[in-house]
């Protein structure tokens, strides 16, 4: 048998969770570097998945499949096709970058307290390992109860991320800060707990299908997809479509989609900013991936039937999040709802079903991944030094402190998606294909890079330029350990900007495999069409 | 003699019991009532031994009377531990447990 | 040689990215380094040129494959060069311009805290736009595209300090998203169409596709239309360019007239197969060229501020050309030909403006100037020569380009045509007019200085030679330039193989048009005379009839936009964010709340007292008893 390395990407920031917690109250920096280098551990075995997957290879390759509970049909499966592989990949990176960012975020505010055995510090990284943990198995997961039970259970530790280790810069003061902090985190957990309650029904259902058809029943996707191919398997038209929305439904919380999106804004507002890149670079994503992956794998008709409302609802989270973004007066909300419209359009091309729709998609995930967290995170520099996070506090930033200014730019210029850095290839992929099956629902959509543009400048100006406002004028530069955040995250969005194949050729397979499971093909060029 | 007889008498002594434990405030006299439901059961299960002709609902009987001794242990020590810090032996002034 | 052109790429945005994050230790170094990567790229731009030289006229074109931009099933995006003489006629104007605005800005920016940050974004520049006209295919063009969208917004808002160059930054950058729009839309038809946006697989089969998919070749015509008229300041998305003023003047001189803004005249240009096949865009594309050409020339005459009416000028220009390239293979050469020359012009007279404000305490208020000829003399000569350029006087550069492009739309023929042609007639009047106007109230007269805001009193003087020598140069480019390309008309020859180009009928002959043209420059001249030579200049502008009014306001265009887009757009989004809160998240609120009371409720239930639970478990015992009793029975 050979070394599972599947689990071990997943199991390393586990144990890495349980090693940084138990580090004694009083060596809060030795918990900091352990952890520190349990995610890089996991970064090396995730970049190691990513060279061993062959693209040409079969669609799920490192695979590892044990039998769980048997007369239940559970399975510990594991596997990874190309769209997987990059997944964990980006969560393994961004995670170090995240831990870095938020440094100092949980140091205890008094000194040392002898006689306290709480330790912050050592929780806050901990459940960030734990939450890695999770993510990771819920995009190797194979098997769809597995994957539930991941995908409910990173909400424990998301929850206490939100509700324990807020932001220290809010408008309120201390006390309704402890408020609005607790409703979000109360309101991210009720949110998807519901969606996964559904989730959970439709599987039950599913399960009860399976064994109604197949004698025994069974999570496995594999074997559900096997058994439909030789024709053994087949849901009826009502129960397929029962079945996708319940799943759907939980997916589009998370991801998420409109009107199902409110959770966000008050969830990334009210946590620190590296949480915030948790919750929407690495979570969310997990949405976005299982409607890949399960929704149009295991329910392709009832996709296909459900696509135009699905469209429809992506392009609303489109214009609907850039238009909220503009309105906004708090820089994280802003981030938030422009992470809105960005799901809008992994979405939209998710469900157009055509290759650039599909590749684009995936890569938008990553890239949106990456920008995000470059955005929010220089966010979040600039949100500590001055104590706030209203926009109308900042002003001037660009004259005091230039390379924050700098990265922050930059930081906006991918979340718009300028030629050159690497959402745009993603985006423009996602409108293309978009645009060649539907229209007018791509022309609808290409309006939100004005609208992008609108928010992101606004933005900028409003914080960065003009006179330097009062409490900005001592203002510090970037420091060391920023920029050692920040600097790889920027230069990543240049290479994938410029040369995105390493990434594109890895996922183009697996774009394949899923468009042959919903028996749908690209649109024909017109001019050829005729021919 | 009809052994239906002492099923009547099982149920009456089950009866009796519940009411006490419903009724009754003192926790002694509710703890008494509730050994009664459980005799009540013991006497049930012996006669529906007797009835099928096997051993079976015999043995279970002690099972319930191990259990019961077991249960008067812990549960005395309770109801003192409770009397000594609230000086009262009524059930309902043990409801800190309330939201 | 083809290595040459990614060289040609590469040099400035090596030079951008060495500035930008080099840090404080390229201070001192930073402007000689960015000017060298500039003019590195320009002698790489001049052996190419030799090189194209020496081919067979047909054969000229080099083609440069880098490597797959963005490999996905069906849509690949290339990563290559294709250099032939319309690309090659750019790349010397924007490294020639280029270099020499360089050279000015060592000067300009002398005391700017921030030069190496100037020169990095100007080479920033220099790269996005050579990458513009060297690109092969659309998506690339697209990258360059926004590539000098980018560096023109830092550009203008380079003093960020100043709200208003902020906000005008951000405008530009705003407005040109929206012709963007139109260039991705544009883009995504072709890829629907042709199943690809290279050059040679779209724009040698759009004669063809015509024949079947007239609207979506028509569709794409007036796409690219609006993208050029986002990036070329034509009407509807003029707005920007006089804001635009905000930035440094050398920035105006290479961005806002000599290069950035005549992409749009490069992409029609270059997309002319699509334009021929489709007429009706193409009455789309004269049609804006002829009213931005009126619009920008009535916009110039109004204002005060010496950039604005340079900008107003340049809209008007750019008109011109964009009218000329809508005339289809009779204009498109001429279109080029005027960008040539425009761009020296041009570029000289702002450069002329910024040595008057250099000299000036940075005033920009041309009623404030007057009686500067005998103070500057370099620039006198220099704007003066450029000024003789713009309005067409015979023998100089404008003369020549502007001259063919009336011609041309004479020859358009038809009601059509005499529009047209009546228009850029009348427009070159109006271009006398402000070009007198400014040059009056600028170097002739009396003194109407006044000491600026901290109270330093001007004193005028000649600008130091690192900024006079490319005027002088300029200046030569505007004299000779024109004259030059019509000798055997090699200019038309140079160009013809990539554009093709048809002489047209005209119905008026060559010598009247150009009798013509003489008697409206003479009329706009007098008329600028008679109001600003004559008569002295009030220092404090009058208040002028509504459409003198109505044109210092740009037409009152902003305003639309501000009630309409700003206003409304603040309503829409302030109204979206109260419905977010109270709607969307209300529902679900309110979900939660009824849940809770229900909960409320329930939760009296468990009131502590041991019998109460007694009684529900016995309840509940006796109900399931009960139950499966009946259920045995039935």
């Amino acid at each position: 048998m050979s070394f599972p390395l599947l689990t071990a990407t997943a199991a390393l920031p586990a144990v890495g969770a349980i090693a940084t917690a138990a580090v004694p109250a009083a060596r809060r920096v030795a918990a900091k570097y352990t952890a520190l280098a349990f995610s890089l551990g996991t970064l090396v075995l995730a970049i190691i998945a990513m060279v061993r997957f062959d693209p040409g290879g079969a669609r799920y390759q490192l695979t590892e499949s044990h039998t769980w509970v048997k007369n239940f049909g559970l399975h510990y499966d594991l596997g990874v096709d190309g769209i997987a592989v990059v997944m964990v990949a980006l969560t393994a990176l961004l995670i170090p970058f995240v831990m870095l960012a938020g440094w100092h975020d949980a140091d205890p505010l008094e000194g040392p307290d002898p006689n306290r055995r709480w330790r912050p510090t050592q929780g806050f990284f901990a459940l960030i390992l734990l939450v890695e943990a999770m993510v990771v198995l819920s995009f190797e997961a194979t098997d769809v109860f597995l994957f539930y039970i991941f995908f409910e259970a990173m909400l424990i530790p998301m929850y206490f991320l939100i509700g324990g280790f807020g932001d220290r810069a809010h408008p309120g003061g201390e006390e309704e800060a402890a408020r609005q902090r607790s409703y979000a985190a109360v309101k991210f957990l009720l949110y998807n707990l519901v969606g996964g309650l559904i989730m959970l029904a439709a599987i039950i259902g599913l399960y009860a299908a399976t064994a109604r058809q197949l004698g025994t029943g069974t999570f496995s996707l594999q074997q559900i997809l096997d058994a439909r191919a030789s024709g053994q398997f087949k849901l009826g038209t009502d129960t397929e479509r029962w079945l996708f929305l319940g799943f759907f439904f939980a997916f589009a919380v998370k991801a998420p989609l409109w009107p199902l999106h409110t959770w966000l804004p008050n969830a990334m507002g009210e946590a620190t900013s590296p949480v915030a890149v948790l919750i929407t670079a690495v979570v969310d994503k997990v949405g976005t991936f299982a409607m890949l992956r399960f929704c149009l794998q295991l329910f392709p008709e009832a996709s296909k039937w459900a696509t135009p409302v699905i469209l429809v609802l992506a392009l609303i989270s489109i214009i609907y999040g850039a238009l909220l973004a503009v309105g906004q007066r708090d820089i994280k909300r802003l981030i938030a709802y422009a992470s809105v419209s960005h799901f809008g359009f992994i979405i939209l091309g998710i469900f157009a079903m055509t290759s650039q729709g599909e590749s684009g998609a995936t890569l938008y995930m990553v890239n949106h991944g990456i920008s995000t967290a470059a955005l929010m995170l220089v966010a979040g520099f600039l949100i500590t030094r001055r104590g706030s996070r209203i926009i109308a506090d900042f002003g001037g930033v660009q004259k005091v402190a230039p390379v924050l200014a700098g990265t922050f730019m930059i930081g906006g210029l991918a979340t718009l998606s300028l030629p050159g850095l690497a959402p745009f290839v993603s985006e423009f992929l996602v409108l293309v294909g978009t645009f060649s099956r539907y229209p007018v629902l791509g022309i609808i959509a290409t309006l939100g890079i004005v609208l992008a543009a609108l928010y992101v400048l606004v933005l900028y100006q409003r914080t960065m330029t003009g006179p330097v406002k009062a409490g900005i004028e001592g203002m510090a530069d970037l420091k060391v350990r920023e920029v050692v955040v920040v600097a790889p995250l920027i230069a990543l969005l240049l290479f994938l900007g410029v040369y995105p194949k390493p990434v594109a050729d890895i996922v183009n397979p697996s774009v394949k495999h899923t468009l042959s499971d919903v028996h749908k093909t690209d649109p024909k060029p017109a001019l050829e069409a005729k021919k | 003699m009809n052994p239906a007889n002492y099923l009547y008498l099982a149920a009456l002594l089950f009866t009796i019991g519940a009411a006490g434990v419903l009724i009754r405030r003192n926790a002694i006299v509710v703890f008494m009532c509730v050994e009664l439901m459980l005799n009540a059961c013991n006497l049930a299960f012996v006669t529906f031994s007797r009835l099928h002709g096997n051993l079976d609902g015999q043995v279970i009987a002690f099972f319930t009377m191990v259990v019961a001794a077991a249960e008067v242990v812990v549960g005395l020590a309770i109801i003192v531990s409770i009397y000594r810090t609230r000086h009262s032996a009524s059930v309902d002034d043990a409801n800190l447990m309330k939201l | 040689m083809e290595t040459l052109i990614g060289l040609l790429v590469a040099a400035p945005l090596l030079g951008a990215g060495v500035l930008l994050t080099g840090g404080r230790r390229f201070d001192r170094t930073g402007h000689l380094l960015g000017t060298l990567f500039a003019l590195l790229s320009f002698v790489f731009g001049m052996v190419l040129f030799v090189n194209m030289l020496g081919k067979n006229a047909d054969d000229r074109a080099l083609h440069s494959h880098l490597f797959t931009w963005v490999p996905v099933e069906g849509f690949q995006a290339q990563v290559g060069f294709q250099l032939d003489q319309l690309s090659m006629t750019f790349v010397l104007l924007i490294t020639g311009v280029g270099t020499l605005i360089h050279i000015y800005s060592i000067g300009y920016m002398e005391h700017d805290e921030r030069r190496r940050r100037f020169f990095g974004y100007l080479n920033l520049f220099l790269a996005a736009m050579l990458l513009l006209v060297l690109a092969d295919n659309y998506l690339l063009l697209y990258a360059g595209w926004e590539g000098v969208g980018l560096a023109s917004y830092l550009l203008i808002g380079f003093w960020q300090h100043k709200p208003s160059a902020a906000t005008a930054a951000k405008k530009a950058f705003l407005v040109n998203r929206v012709g963007d729009m139109g260039l991705s839309i544009g883009i995504m038809l072709m890829f629907t169409t042709f199943g690809s946006f290279a050059f040679s697989n779209v724009l040698p089969r759009a004669a063809q596709a015509a024949g079947t998919q007239h609207a979506t070749i028509t569709g794409i015509g007036f796409m690219l239309l609006l993208a050029a008229c986002g990036k070329s300041a034509q009407v509807p998305l003029q707005s920007w360019l006089g804001d635009a003023m905000e930035g440094p003047t050398p920035v105006s001189a290479l961005i806002h007239a000599a290069t950035m803004v005549t992409a749009g005249v490069y992409l029609i240009v270059r997309s002319g197969a699509i334009f021929n096949a489709a007429p009706d865009a193409q009455t789309a594309v004269v049609t804006v060229g002829a009213v931005t050409l009126l619009f920008g020339a009535i916009v110039g005459c109004a204002k005060d501020d010496i950039k604005k009416a340079l900008a107003g000028s340049t809209m008007s220009q750019i008109g011109y050309m964009i009218m000329a390239a809508g005339l289809g293979p009779i204009g498109y050469v001429f279109a080029i030909m005027h960008l040539v020359t425009h761009g020296f012009f041009k570029a000289g007279l702002f450069l002329g403006a910024g040595s008057v404000m250099h000299g000036m305490n940075d005033e920009v208020d041309m009623r404030r100037y007057g009686g500067l000829r005998k103070f500057m003399p370099i620039t006198f000569v220099t704007f003066g020569l450029g000024y003789l350029a713009i309005i067409g006087f015979p023998g100089l550069s404008g003369f020549f380009s502007k001259d063919k492009i009336i011609e041309a739309a004479y020859a358009k023929g038809g009601t059509e045509g005499w529009i047209l042609g009546s228009a850029a007639l009348l427009g070159a009047a109006i271009t006398a007019f402000y070009m007198t106007r400014v040059m009056l109230m600028t170097f002739f007269g009396e003194k109407r200085w006044v000491p600026d805001a901290e109270g330093h009193e001007p004193h005028p003087h000649e600008s130091p030679k690192s900024m006079t020598v490319p005027m002088i140069i300029l200046a030569f480019g505007s004299v000779f330039a024109g004259g030059l390309f019509s000798i055997n008309s090699s200019f038309v020859k140079w160009l013809e193989p990539v554009t093709g180009h048809s002489e047209g009928n005209s119905p008026v002959s060559t010598g009247t048009v150009t009798a013509a043209t003489m008697v409206c420059l003479v009329i706009g001249v007098g008329i600028a005379w008679l109001m600003y030579g004559r008569r002295s200049v009030p220092a404090v502008a009058p208040r002028g009839s509504l459409v003198t009014r109505a044109a210092r306001r740009d037409l009152l265009q902003d305003d639309f936009n501000h009630v309409v887009l700003v206003r409304g757009g603040e309503h829409l989004t302030r109204s979206l964010v109260y419905l977010d809160h109270s709607l969307v998240d209300g529902v679900v609120n309110g979900s939660a709340a009824s849940v809770g009371g229900l909960s409320g409720r329930l939760r009296r239930l468990q009131n502590g007292y041991v019998r109460s639970y007694a009684v529900s478990m016995l309840g509940g015992t006796a109900v399931v008893v009960a139950a499966t009793l009946l259920m045995r029975a039935v």
